[in-house]
Order: C-alpha cells, then structure tokens, then sequence
C-alpha cells in the first residue's frame, strides 16, 4: 500500500530523514517510534505535504501513485489520513461544515456522490458517538476551546468520518489521560483494524501500543529505521530505553 | 463645510488613498441624512456588488438613548468609497459591521467618523477586509469624544487580509478624547491567512481554494456577526469570495 524507499527530506534547510525506506501492506499496523528530534513527525508532516518539509531524495508510493507528486487534499482524496500531533484551531469555521465539505470534497476527487446534509450528519453522529464525543461540541469551532484529549478524539471522529485506507497518526496518545488513550485506540481499531486498511502509529510510549496491537514495530534513529521487529520491540523499548537498543543495533 | 463642492486631492487626509480619477466622476457626493429619534431603534445594510464606481456619504444623528445597527458590504464595485459621519447622544448605541472585499486593481474605502457628543453613549465598529491582486482597501476611523462625554465606551476593531503580497491594505484608526471617564478599545491588524490552518483544512481534504474561503468567511462573519440580516450578507460575501478565489 505505501512503499517509501530512501526518503530524504530537509526542513529549513536541515536535513531532517536521511534515507528512510519502509513498506505496509492492507491490513498491517505498524508503529514508528523514537527518541526526540529522531524525525518522526517530519516523516509524518513529508507524507502528509506540508509546506516546508522538502524532500531532497528517494520515494514514497502510495497504492501505486507517486505520494510525493500529489498536492496535500489529493493525498487525502487518495485515502491517506495524517492524524496531527497538536491539531489546529480554526475560529470561526464550524466543525461540522468543515468535515462536511472535506469529505464532499475527498468523494468529488474520487467521482462519488457528496453526502446529503442528512446523511453526513448520520455518520458524523455514529463515529462521534464511537469516540464518546457530544455533537454539540461538533458545532462550535474547529478544535476551538477542546481540551488536549478532545482534540485528539475529534482527530479520530474526522477520520471516522473521512474513511481513510491508510492512517498516520502523529502521537495520537500524547496529552491524553487514561480513559481518553483507551477511548481513542478503541477508535482506531474500529475505524481502521481492516484487511484493506493500514495504520502507521507515531509515538514516545508503549502504553497507546497496548490497546492498538501493532504487527511491526520500527526504531527510528537520526533520521533512519535502525531497527524493526515485532510488538515485543516496544516491550524492550520500555523496559531497556532508546539508547540501549539504539547502540546494540549500531554495535 | 464651504468646500464641499471642490473636487477634493490627495492632501486631503480623507482622500489620501482614493482613486481620484473614479472620484471626480462621482463629485460631488450627495450626504445622506439618518436621524434616530430619542429612544428609537433602526438599522441598515448596504450592499454594494455592482462593477460601477460608487460613493456614498451617511450622516447619522443619534439622540439620547437611541440605537442604529449599521452593515456593509462593499465587493464588486471597481471604486468603492463609503463614508459616515455618526453623532451620538446621551446613552446612544451605534454598531457597525463592514467587509470589504476586492480583487484585481479595485480601490475600496471605508472613512468614518464617530463621534460622542454627550454621556454614556457606546459605539462599536468592526471592519474586516479581504484584498487579492493588487487591490487596495482602506479604512481610515475617527473616534471623537467631546468635552462632557464622560462614560463614554467606544470600540474598534479593524483586521485586513491581503491574499497576495501586491495588495495594499491602509488603515488609520485615530482616537480624539476631550473627556476623562472613556473606555476606547482600538485594534488594527494586517496580516495574512494562517499557513498551519490552511494545511489542517487541506489535509482533511479541502483543494486550496475551498480551505482559504472556509477561513476567510469565518473572517467576515466577524463583521456581521448580530446583525438583523446576518446570513443574507454571509451569502453575498461568500459569493464574492468564491469569485477572488476562482
């Protein structure tokens, strides 16, 4: 499903991934994690298409199609969805015209027909209801006023309601309590835990990995995956430490 | 004034960024008498979306206790000056709500001058304004407040938006106090639209075009926000808006 060999990408002029290959196939989840300043949001950030984030060499193929060719909304019209680390407050768009009109627009890119007023608001109610958010709170401004964990519930509301084939989700269980972590991987299993979707998981912790079961788990080192392995890797992680495991590999 | 009828130039500080060419077509401008009776309430709005050239000068009287809500829109016209004069009386209330919005090489103006006359009057004024091309909007605003007008409250908040660097947004809020007991709030903001919030929009799926028109009608909503026909002039606004933005 996403094929990326050799990446490389600067950000202001630094270079930031340094030869980054890794490949999900439908129906894996996979986890990235990492220390600090090991590159994992800007790899999430350079597949995504922001502004900035210069790739500088290698690919990224995405069901076939060029990624890195595509404009940020046809990305996400191709089913990619990046799940934001710190989501952006929008005052004044309401949350619900928004999503609206981004899945009206994702459907037009794919030859679909948009949504009807009633049926988008069906399907905006179940997924909220999954992620056990109140629809009032989905008709004030975007992320306006949302704590730290509604942010990140609205994040898995947006991409219940956008139906993504692959999601990258840029430390979804930071700033999340206990039921909110719990909450939110329920979600994530239940919108994306499906033979022809994947998931690519971006995070510090082991305990988001605990209620999404990942298939790999990968080491993110200065810019490269230094180590892959399975769920047992971010058991190790936890228990040895980042510098440990990285310096074994390097050894 | 004696000199209404001169063709005014750009030393002129209330036509210093008009488009003078357009002006003297339209000179002189004829005011337009508003009085609000003592304890009456009123309200307008103004549409301007035609292409021609147009001016407009509001002279408005406030008595005691009385409340005018005042909106405009100004999107089409190719020159667009509106001007108003509003003299507030004891306890009077005056609100007004303004977008401008202009693409290509169009000159639109806003020039008011509010004044409080007497006590414990409130005034608010909000003026947003969307500028592409190499457009130019203006607002100057004169806040005066006259010996005597203690408890005055007056407010102003302007913001422009300039979608290309060869846009030109002037703005001039000015504050004349004669009196000690005043709360006057003014802001003025030039900036553009916020990258990150694009970005957001875009990566939920949204094509360029349709993410900065979701932000800049959230933008001029700001303007028509309590106003009697709020969504009529939304609807005009994102109408326009779609047409800057192809």
């Amino acid at each position: 499903m996403l094929k990326i060999e050799n990446l490389q990408a600067k950000v202001a002029d630094k270079p930031i991934l340094k030869g980054l290959s890794l490949e999900i196939n439908p129906g894996e989840i996979h986890a990235i994690m990492g220390p600090n300043g090991a590159g994992k949001s800007t790899l999430g950030y350079t597949l995504g298409g922001r502004p900035g984030y210069k790739v500088t060499g290698g690919s990224a193929t995405f069901n076939g199609a060029d990624l890195l060719e595509l404009e940020p909304h046809e990305r996400a019209a191709a089913g990619l969805f990046l799940g934001f680390q710190y989501p952006v407050e929008i005052p004044g768009v309401s949350f619900v015209q928004f999503l609206r009109e981004a899945a009206n627009a994702q459907r037009k890119g794919r030859g679909e027909e948009p949504y009807s007023g009633g049926e988008f608001l069906k399907l905006a109610k179940e997924k909220a209801g999954l992620l056990k958010m109140d629809m009032d709170m989905l008709k004030r401004p975007v992320n306006v006023g949302f704590s730290g964990g509604e942010k990140k519930r609205a994040e898995m509301v947006q991409m219940g309601v956008l139906d993504p084939k692959l999601a990258i989700l840029d430390e979804t269980d930071s700033g999340l309590d206990i039921d909110a972590l719990r909450i939110c991987g329920e979600g994530i299993n239940s919108i994306m835990r499906h033979k022809d979707k994947a998931v690519l998981l971006i995070t510090h912790y082991q305990r988001l990995l605990d209620y999404v079961k990942p298939d790999y788990v990968h080491i993110l080192s200065a810019g490269r995956i230094v180590k892959s392995g399975g769920p047992e890797l971010a058991l190790r992680l936890e228990d040895e430490g980042y510098e440990a495991v990285v310096h074994e590999t390097a050894a | 004034m004696s000199d209404t009828l001169t063709l005014p130039t750009r030393r002129d500080e209330d036509y210093r960024y008009s488009d003078l060419a357009a002006l003297e077509t339209l000179w002189p401008i004829a005011p337009e008498e508003i009085h609000v009776a003592a304890g009456s309430e009123a309200s307008l709005q103004v549409v301007l979306d035609g292409e021609a050239p147009v001016a407009r000068h509001l002279v408005i009287t406030l008595e005691k206790g009385a409340k005018y809500d005042l909106r405009v829109l100004s999107a089409g016209p190719v020159y667009g000056r509106f001007a108003l004069d509003v003299r507030l009386g004891e306890g009077a209330d005056f609100t007004f709500g303004a977008a401008q919005l202009a693409t290509g090489s169009e000159n639109l103006e806003i020039v008011t001058k509010v004044v409080h006359a007497e006590e414990n009057a409130t005034s608010a004024q909000i003026v947003r304004t969307v500028l592409s091309e190499k457009a130019v909007g203006t607002y100057l605003g004169c806040i005066g407040v006259e010996r005597g007008a203690d408890g005055t409250d007056a407010e102003q908040s302007v913001r422009a938006m300039l979608l290309d660097r060869t846009a030109t947004a002037n703005a001039k809020p000015e504050l004349e106090i004669f009196a000690d007991d005043v709360k006057a709030a003014h802001g003025c903001a030039v900036g553009e639209l916020d990258a990150e919030g694009l970005f957001y929009l875009m990566s939920r799926g949204l094509p360029p075009a349709d993410a900065k028109r979701l932000m800049l009608q959230a933008f001029i909503a700001e303007a028509f926000s309590g106003a009697p026909e709020s969504d009529e002039l939304n609807a005009a606004a994102q109408a326009r808006l779609e047409a800057i933005l192809g």
